[in-house]
């Protein structure tokens, strides 16, 4: 096996099994103007503009500490947690600054879902996790919450194994499991955006395989961007490809183009393995 | 390092591990048996007639006509010891009959010498020293008298301690002197305080200590009508107290009478009770409520700081400070109630247990993944949703812990109490009572009858029986703990 292989699914990736992606809504869904993000004096995502789709499914690559997750989390303002993590510039859903003054986070959270890097479910039953989301946000009623609960875990194709144990602790399922339902209450609040932060990074091949299908099945109803470490994963599952470095946005553009045909040098060596 | 070594070195630490929780529990065995043993006490004992007696009469307990038949008998057994004494009595009346006489006869004989005048000075002299050894003779049988009653009276005295007052004597005031002893372990103690007169003799050397001698109270009675009365009692005691192994699980839900000589301790187990779960309902919420603030709102500053460092100085500050920080801030500043009370008792202890359960739980919420914070805020969970539904859900196996130690710990404060809260007697209260008034309490009054009782011996058994009864309370809330702690973790671990 030579290093090319390994690292690179190949010069030409025509990504063999994958679904013909729904006819391309061209609305812009987030879009990044000059945006940035600090970490006190730390500038970990500098003046980054692109614009990302909606209803497409959009893969951030990049070495790991350029900033990846940062900007990720800035979408939702998960950063605010942070304390001394301030952001610059704009950074606009749907034509709105996500870091206006106006803007409710609460609000922006249940229409910006998030999906980490190791899954994370509650040590609640399987069904209060589904329904975490639609509680906070109002939905009563066991009929009701049923419902939500059962439409999101087909979503995230995990009805047929838990529809049976949905009392049952959500630690006792399996890590591609775990992973799955927390698509599903990620989905249960009827987000428009999915944020995932290489969602598969903590699970085996098959489960790593599962949650690509699914992301494939989410693309069309969702925008989603998926953070990852891995470059054929990026190739299978994305539509557009942003490559971050060191803060910068080095390249963005279909991901098919990006592979094949990419225009920057360094994003052409990251590709192909010769660092990151 | 060498494979060998390093095994050596892991053998050795092992033995290490095991030796120590083997000293541990030994330590602990050494420990708990006396306590548990001497607590049981209070619980089982062999009880004699007067405490079957006792029971019939002041708690309606017990079988009437058994227990009737049963005093028929012991009375029987008693009546020599009666007679006796009432021989000796006359034996002494008469003692004293013939003694005044023989004191009229020497006076008129005295008188009878000094009208003859004529005698010759030798005879006379003769006739002055009869009369001298006369009168001395006289003083000695006065002064044998004399200590014969007294040691009567001293043997009457504890007679009746054994037995109880003699029959168809006016009945006594309290319980205690209503009664003779109620347990054969005290019976046997009074016995030999019958039969053996204890004194304190010096040793010819007056820096050592000196030392305890016994002597037969029958030594006293040498000769006398009363000589025999001692081996009798030594031989009949069962026979007059009937002893038989008695069972008093009351002992728990009784309350006590005659200043814990008779009953049981439910008032001062209900009052720890009261204290303690008072104690929980002032500490839990604050505490909590202030460990959610210190490691989820607060940013790291100087006030933090500041904050931080009052609880740990509160937690160093010894107890009884907080007891006089009680007596003076709850009620004679805020007033909370018009003296001590389950109220101001309980605040104190409140104060005392707020470091621990902060700690605690600022601990517990801590050891919370971060990622269940993410997750509930990245579903539009506000901060305090997420705090109230997930991240406390996830903590409380620490926190119930914390708790629960600390209620442990303010089960079994002492000096908090003292000032805000304990007395010595009182009746179970109602909760609405505790308010305002003071309650007896566990530690309080294992204090007060190991060291200000009145009678600190008689009552041994009770005083055991409470640090028993404590040291189980403090057990089972730990206990508590550590099951609740692990059916909840499992819950949450699946
Ligand atoms: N909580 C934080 N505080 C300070 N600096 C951080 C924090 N998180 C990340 N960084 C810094 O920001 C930069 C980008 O980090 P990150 O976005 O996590 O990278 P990636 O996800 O691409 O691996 C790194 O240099 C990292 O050291
Ligand atoms: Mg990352």
């Amino acid at each position: 096996m030579t290093e090319n292989t390994l690292h690179i699914p190949a010069r030409k990736t025509t990504l063999p099994d994958r679904k013909p992606a729904p006819a391309a809504p061209s609305r812009v869904h987030v879009r990044a103007e000059e945006f940035s993000v600090f970490y006190g004096q730390n500038e970990a995502v500098r003046k980054v503009s692109f614009e990302i789709p909606a209803g497409q499914v959009t893969a951030i690559i990049g070495p790991s500490g350029c900033g990846k997750s940062t900007f990720l989390r800035a979408i939702n303002r998960m950063n605010d947690l942070i304390p001394g993590c301030r952001a610059a510039g704009k950074l606009l859903l749907d034509e709105n600054d996500v870091f206006g003054p106006r803007i409710d986070v609460t609000a922006l959270r249940r229409r910006v879902g998030m999906v980490f890097q190791k899954p994370n479910p509650f040590p609640k039953s399987v069904f209060d996790n589904v329904a975490y989301g639609p509680r906070i946000h109002g939905v009563r009623g066991r009929t009701r919450l049923m419902d939500v609960v059962q439409r999101s875990l087909r979503k995230a194709a995990l009805w047929d194994e838990v529809k049976d144990r949905l009392p049952q602790n959500a630690l006792g399922l399996s890590g591609g499991q775990q992973q799955r339902l927390c698509i599903a209450r990620a989905i249960a609040v009827d987000p428009e955006i999915l944020l995932m932060d290489e969602p598969t990074s903590a699970l085996d091949p098959q489960a790593t395989s599962r949650i690509e299908d699914l992301i494939g099945e989410l693309r069309g109803n969702y925008t989603v961007i998926a953070v990852t470490h891995n470059m054929q994963q990026a190739a299978r599952i994305s539509d557009f490809t942003a490559f971050f470095y060191e803060g910068d946005l080095i390249d963005f553009g279909p991901t098919t183009q990006l592979f094949t045909n990419p225009r920057e040098k360094r994003t052409e060596d990251y590709i192909t393995g010769r660092f990151g | 390092m060498r494979l060998g070594t390093r095994k050596l070195i892991d053998r050795g630490m092992t033995a290490l591990g095991i030796g120590s929780i083997v000293l541990l529990a030994a330590a602990l065995l050494v420990f708990l048996a006396p306590i548990v043993v001497r607590g049981l006490g209070a619980f089982v004992f062999r009880g004699t007639i007067e405490y079957r007696q006792l029971t019939l009469e002041k708690f309606g307990r017990g079988d009437v006509d058994a227990v009737e038949a049963e005093q028929a008998e012991a009375v029987e057994a008693r009546r020599p010891v009666y007679e006796m004494l009432s021989a000796y009595k006359k034996e002494l009346a008469d003692g004293h009959e013939s003694l005044d006489e023989a004191k009229k006869q020497f006076r008129a004989d005295r008188k009878e010498m000094r009208r003859h005048e004529g005698l010759a000075d030798q005879q006379r002299a003769d006739a002055q020293a009869e009369l001298d050894r006369r009168e001395a003779e006289l003083d000695r049988r006065g002064e044998q008298l004399a200590k014969h009653e007294a040691s009567l009276v001293e043997l009457e005295e504890l007679i009746r301690e054994l037995l109880g007052p003699e029959p168809g004597q006016s009945v006594p005031v309290l319980w205690r002197d209503q009664y003779g002893q109620t347990r054969w372990d005290r019976a046997q103690v009074k016995l030999d305080q019958i039969l053996n007169v204890e004194t304190w003799v010096d040793q010819d050397d007056p820096d050592q200590p000196r030392v305890r001698v016994l002597v037969p109270r029958a030594d006293a009675f040498e000769g006398t009508t009363l000589a025999p009365l001692f081996p009798y009692i030594e031989n009949n005691a069962e026979a007059m107290l009937l002893p038989r192994l008695t069972f008093y699980w009351r002992f728990l839900t009784d309350t006590s009478f005659d200043a814990h000589f008779f009953g049981g301790i439910w008032p001062e187990i209900l009052g720890t009770i009261y204290l303690t779960l008072g104690a929980m309902l002032f500490a839990v919420p604050m505490g909590v409520v202030a460990a959610i603030y210190l490691v989820e709102y607060a940013r790291e500053g100087f006030l933090v700081r500041v904050l931080r460092t009052f609880i740990n100085t509160l937690a160093g500050v010894p107890s009884i400070v907080f007891g006089l920080f009680g007596l003076a801030f709850f009620i004679s500043t805020m007033h909370v109630s018009p003296s001590k009370s389950v109220l101001a008792g309980s605040m104190t202890l409140a104060m005392l247990i707020l470091p621990m359960v902060i700690r605690a739980s600022e601990e517990a919420i801590r050891a919370v993944p971060a990622t269940y914070k993410e997750a509930a805020l990245s579903l539009g969970a506000s901060k305090w949703w997420a705090v109230l539904t997930v991240i406390l859900p996830a903590a409380l196996p620490g926190v119930l812990t914390g708790i629960v130690i600390s209620m442990g710990r303010a089960a079994g404060e002492t000096a908090p109490i003292i000032f805000t809260a304990a007395v010595s007697v009182g009746k179970p209260l109602w909760p609405w009572e505790a308010l305002s008034q003071p309650t007896p309490a566990l530690p309080w009054n294992i204090y007060n009858l190991a060291t200000e009782h009145e009678a600190v011996d008689e009552i041994r058994h009770v005083q055991y029986g409470m640090v028993l009864t404590l040291v189980l309370l403090v057990l089972l809330l730990n206990a508590a703990a550590i099951v609740m702690r692990a059916r909840i973790s499992k819950k949450l671990r699946a």
